[in-house]
């Protein structure tokens, strides 16, 4: 399947990931970061069970240096 | 029922009501320390201990340092958290932004200034609708798991001049959303009341321009919004050096805020320690109050007794 992540398209990703195979895959940590889906933020308590969709549209987030 | 009042000054359990008692007990004892009218509201409202260590309420949260520094412009963030501690700052604002896909391996902030022992205060910079702002907030609070946010809706880059009109509709939408929102704000008296009867946490108006350390412009502003709100006021953005930070306490302000006067100077550290001193200098002054000016200089060694 295909999903934007951070406005980028990523092809070729396995059908059926949750949001935890997801992070997985591209070795994001799980702490200090923040998903959002489809414009719906994804709880941490539901990575594991939040299955994703071809075309979803992604934002990960955490926090850098800022005033 | 274990609500006893207890004495701040000297442990004397209050076994009746409430307070009861506490009139005469105040009166006697520790009316040398702080006159009882003066005491009583404290007491009340379990601001005492606080008011005595004066420290910085923010929204229930103490804080002994009344300065809190930004982490962005730093040349890596060991840099940064080497200032930090020079500053004795307790709270650092950060940015919310997408993580890097390309390198999950670079350094990140949380491995440097270490968010269990330092208050993370997300900002809401780069955003410039009200919407924006949420977006962002949310996903920080997610990402975090705290509420205390710095809401700043900015318009202009060449000035980035707060857009009050849409603070004002970003900071209710959080409000209602639960959060607790300190706020970036111009140094308007009339937009900083509106923020404050929103319920905002604090008010923070700029001393000048983000970034241009130019110091505080216009102290008349600073000082009415100080004297009309009963939020903590930050000036938030403009401090060039140490001097501009006392010249803010001075006025009356809970604390300050900056970012570039410490990561930009030639020895963040070294700033990060002036920064202190003069928090603490101003607070002091301001506390002690100041002799009134005069027009004409006036002799410190008597006159009197000359040979």
């Amino acid at each position: 399947m295909q999903l934007i992540i951070n406005g980028e398209t990523h092809a070729d990703l396995k059908a059926n990931m949750s949001v935890f195979d997801l992070l997985a895959h591209l070795s994001l940590p799980k702490a200090k970061i923040a998903v959002e889906r489809n414009k719906e933020i994804v709880p941490k308590s539901s990575y594991a069970t939040v299955v994703l969709q071809d075309g979803d549209v992604l934002e990960i987030i955490t926090f850098i240096g800022g005033g | 029922m274990s609500n006893s009042k207890i004495c701040p000054e000297c442990g004397h359990v209050f076994r009746g009501n409430g307070w009861d008692g506490i009139d005469a007990h105040w009166r006697s004892k520790h009316e040398d320390i702080m006159p009882y009218e003066k005491a009583w509201p404290l007491l009340k409202d379990d601001k005492y201990q606080a008011h005595m260590d004066d420290t910085l309420i923010i929204a229930g949260r103490e804080f002994s340092s009344r300065l809190i520094i930004g982490t962005g412009k730093y040349k890596t963030y060991q840099q940064n958290a080497d200032a930090l501690a020079a500053s004795g700052a307790q709270m650092v604002t950060v940015a919310v932004r997408r993580v890097n896909l390309t390198n999950p391996d670079e350094p990140l902030l949380v491995d440097f200034i270490d968010p269990k022992k330092t208050v993370y205060l997300p900002n809401t910079a780069g955003c410039f609708t009200g919407e924006d702002a949420v977006r962002t907030l949310r996903l920080a609070r997610e990402a975090g798991g705290w509420d205390l946010v710095k809401l700043e809706v900015l318009s202009d880059p060449k000035h980035l001049y707060p857009d009050m009109e849409e603070t004002l509709r970003a900071a209710k939408l959080l409000i209602a959303d639960g959060f607790e929102v300190m706020v970036y704000c111009s140094d308007d008296p009339v937009f900083a009341r509106k923020l404050e009867d929103l319920g905002c946490a604090a008010i923070m108006p700029l001393g000048a321009p983000i970034g241009s350390g130019l110091g505080i412009q216009n102290p008349v502003n600073i000082r009415l919004i100080v004297e009309q709100t009963s939020v903590p006021v930050i000036v938030d953005a403009g401090v060039g050096t140490a001097s501009d930070a006392a010249i803010a306490m001075e006025l009356g302000c809970d604390g300050v805020l900056m970012n570039t006067a410490i990561a930009e100077a030639k020895d963040p550290t070294l700033m990060a320690r002036a920064m202190q001193h003069a928090v603490k200098a101003g607070r002091q002054a301001y506390l002690a109050g100041r002799m009134p000016r005069k027009k004409y200089a006036d002799p410190s060694s008597p006159l009197a007794g000359l040979i």
